[in-house]
C-alpha cells in the first residue's frame, strides 16, 4: 500500500441532474508532492475534491487515496485526508481549542492525544495567543488557520484545500500561503485556486481545469517553456537610434524587435526572442562592449494567467 | 462511544450557544407558567381529587407546547450544518451516519427533557403555597415524565427527519410542525369516529397521541403504548438514515 501513489484518479466523471461537473479527468499525484488545481469558478474543483475526500460518489470511473478505494474504503480514506471544504466551514459559536478538540474526537483520537496534538496544531498555525477566543470573532484570516489547524490535527498523509486564501486580505494571503508552503514539506497537498499567483508561488505541480476536462499538467515554468509563450526582454539604453538598430536588429534567435524613444535621450528596446532563450546577457554583453548607459533589462515571464487565457481560448465562448 | 459523546455534547451547546435553546426554555417555562396558573383558577372553583400534573398533561395546554416547541428544538439539528457548510466537514471525518443521526436526536432528546424541568419546578412551588402533598403523586408523576418522554421521542425523530431533508431551518420546522400536527389530528376522536367502525377505526384509535397521553398521565403504562412510541421512534430514525446516507446515492 505504501508504495501507491497518493491520489490516483481514473476516468472521472460526475454528473449532476441537467449538467455534468467532471468528465472522465485522470491524474495522479506522488507522495509529497504539492499539486494545485487551478480553474474558473464551475470548472469542476470542488466537485473533484469533494468525490476525493469521500464525500460523495463520482457517477463513473475510480479514485484512490493512498491505495484506498474512495468510494469502498470511505473511512480508510477519511483518516489519511485533511479536507478543508470550501469557505472554511467552523463553527462559529465554539472557541478555538474546544473546536479542534472536538475536531481531534471526530477523528478517533483519545483524551491524552488530542490534547496533545491540539497544542501542537496551535503552535503550528500561529493560533495559541486565540486559543480561547471564539471562531465567530476571530479575522477571516485567523479562522482560515483555524480550519488548516482541523485538517492537520489527525497527521494526515493528504491535506485537500479547498481555495484555501479566498476572501483573504493581501497580509492574510501571504501569511496562510506561507503556512502551506509549510506544510508541502512534510504532506501531500492538493490545493484549488483560482488564483493564478497562488499556484505559481505554492505548487510544484498544476493541473488546469476546465469544464470539468484537464487542459494541462505540469510544473508552472514547464508550462510557461512548452507553450512558447516566453521571455520578451525590455532594456532602456542611452545611445543613438540608428547604433541601437544596428546592434540589435540582426541578433540571432531574434523573432521580433521593437524601438522607442524615451526622455533623456534613453530609447526603450524591446526583444522578442524565438523558442524561449534568454536574451539577458546578449543586451548585457553589447550594452558592456560599447559603453552604453543601461538603467533597465527586464525579462517577461508569462504568467499563468497567459497560459489560461491560451489554453481556454475559444472554449469560453461556446453557450 | 467517545465519539458519540463528543457529538451529543456538541447538539446540547449549539442549542445554548446559538440562543435559540434559551428563548425556546424560556418561552416554553413562561407557557407551562400561564397554563398551571390558568388551570389552578380553574380548579378553585371546581374542586377534584386528580393530581394536578394529570390535568395538565390532559389539556390543550401540554400538546400546543409539545407541537409548538418540538420543531424549534428538532430544526436546527441537520439544516443549520448544511446551510452552514460544517456537515461536509463532519461527514468527511470517519464517523458513521448512524452515529451522527444518533447523535443528533439524543441531543434533541436531552434538550426536550430539560425543557419540561420548569414545569416541575412551578409543581414544588406550588406544593409549598399550598401545603398539598397530593400535588405531586409519584406515581403518575413518573408515569406522566415517561409519558411525554416518549411522544417527545417520536416528535424529536419526527423533526431530525425533516431538518436532514433540507438545509433551510424553517422550512425543517415547518415541514416538522405540519407531519407533528398531522399525527394529532389523526388521534382526535371525530377523525376515528368519521372512519367509521371496523378496521381502520381501531387502528387509528389505537394511534391515538391524547388517549396514550391519558393513561400515562394516569401512571397507567400500557405496554403497546410504548411498543407504539418506540416503533414511531425507530421508525424516523431510519428514514433519517436513509436520507443522511442518500447523498451516496445521487
Amino acid at each position: 500500500m505504501e508504495a501507491a501513489p497518493m491520489i490516483e484518479v481514473r476516468e472521472l466523471t460526475k454528473r449532476y441532474p441537467g449538467r455534468t461537473a467532471v468528465s472522465g479527468i485522470s491524474f495522479t499525484v506522488g507522495r509529497g508532492e504539492v499539486v494545485g488545481f487551478l480553474g474558473p469558478n464551475g470548472a469542476g474543483k470542488s466537485t473533484t475534491m469533494r468525490i476525493l475526500s469521500a464525500f460523495m460518489p463520482a457517477t463513473s470511473g475510480t479514485a484512490r487515496v493512498a491505495g484506498y478505494d474512495v468510494f469502498h474504503e470511505p473511512d480508510e480514506v477519511r483518516r489519511r485526508i485533511g479536507y478543508m471544504p470550501e469557505n472554511n466551514p467552523l463553527h462559529l459559536d465554539m472557541r478555538v481549542r474546544e473546536y479542534l478538540k472536538f475536531r481531534a474526537r471526530l477523528k478517533g483520537m483519545g483524551w491524552g492525544r488530542s490534547r496533545e496534538r491540539v497544542d501542537t496544531v496551535l503552535q503550528q498555525c500561529g493560533l495559541t495567543d486565540v486559543q480561547k477566543r471564539i471562531i465567530g470573532q476571530l479575522s477571516k484570516g485567523y479562522r482560515q488557520r483555524v480550519g488548516l489547524a482541523d485538517a492537520l490535527i489527525h497527521e494526515p498523509d493528504l491535506i485537500i484545500l479547498d481555495e484555501p486564501t479566498i476572501g483573504l486580505d493581501p497580509h492574510q494571503i501571504r501569511s496562510v500561503r506561507a503556512l502551506i508552503q509549510e506544510l508541502g514539506r512534510r504532506h501531500t497537498v492538493l490545493l484549488s485556486t483560482h488564483i493564478l499567483s497562488e499556484v505559481e508561488m505554492t505548487c510544484s505541480r498544476v493541473l488546469i481545469l476546465n469544464r470539468g476536462e484537464i487542459l494541462a499538467v505540469d510544473t508552472p515554468a514547464n508550462l510557461e517553456r512548452n507553450l512558447g509563450l516566453d521571455g520578451q526582454v525590455v532594456a532602456e539604453i542611452a545611445a543613438p537610434t540608428q547604433e541601437l538598430r544596428d546592434a540589435f536588429q540582426d541578433l540571432q534567435d531574434l523573432e521580433r524587435f521593437d524601438l522607442s524613444p524615451l526622455d533623456g535621450g534613453f530609447h526603450r528596446v524591446a526583444l522578442t526572442p524565438r523558442d524561449g532563450v534568454d536574451l539577458r546577457p546578449v543586451v548585457f554583453d553589447i550594452v558592456g562592449q560599447r559603453r552604453w548607459r543601461l538603467r533597465e533589462l527586464t525579462r517577461s515571464r508569462h504568467t499563468l494567467e497567459d497560459i489560461f487565457v491560451h489554453l481556454t481560448r475559444g472554449r469560453r465562448d461556446e453557450p | 462511544m467517545r465519539v458519540f459523546m463528543a457529538l451529543v455534547r456538541r447538539e446540547l451547546a449549539g442549542a445554548f450557544n446559538a440562543l435559540t435553546g434559551w428563548v425556546v426554555m424560556a418561552a416554553t417555562a413562561l407557557l407551562t407558567g400561564i397554563s398551571i396558573v390558568d388551570l389552578v383558577t380553574k380548579l378553585s372553583d371546581r374542586p377534584t381529587d386528580s393530581p394536578v400534573t394529570e390535568l395538565f398533561y390532559q389539556s390543550a395546554y401540554f400538546w400546543v407546547i409539545l407541537l409548538v416547541v418540538s420543531p424549534v428544538i428538532t430544526m436546527r439539528t441537520f439544516a443549520a450544518e448544511k446551510s452552514s457548510g460544517t456537515y461536509e466537514a463532519l461527514m468527511t471525518t470517519p464517523v458513521g451516519d448512524w452515529q451522527v443521526v444518533l447523535a443528533k436526536y439524543t441531543g434533541s432528546m436531552l434538550f426536550f427533557g430539560l425543557v419540561w424541568l420548569p414545569l416541575f419546578g412551578v409543581l414544588l412551588i406550588l406544593r409549598q403555597v399550598t401545603g398539598e402533598v397530593g400535588l405531586l403523586d409519584p406515581g403518575s408523576t413518573a408515569g406522566a415524565f415517561l409519558g411525554v418522554m416518549l411522544i417527545g421521542s417520536v416528535y424529536m425523530a419526527l423533526g431530525c427527519f425533516a431538518s436532514s431533508m433540507t438545509r433551510s431551518q424553517i422550512i425543517a420546522a415547518m415541514v416538522s410542525f405540519l407531519l407533528g400536527i398531522g399525527l394529532w389530528i389523526v388521534s382526535l376522536r371525530p377523525v376515528s369516529t368519521n372512519v367509521g367502525d371496523g378496521r381502520w377505526a381501531r387502528l387509528l384509535d389505537e394511534m391515538s397521541l391524547l388517549r396514550h397521553m391519558d393513561d400515562f398521565a394516569r401512571g397507567i403504562l400500557d405496554s403497546r403504548h410504548i411498543v407504539f412510541h418506540v416503533t414511531m421512534t425507530l421508525l424516523f430514525l431510519f428514514l433519517t438514515q436513509r436520507v443522511v446516507e442518500s447523498r451516496r446515492w445521487k
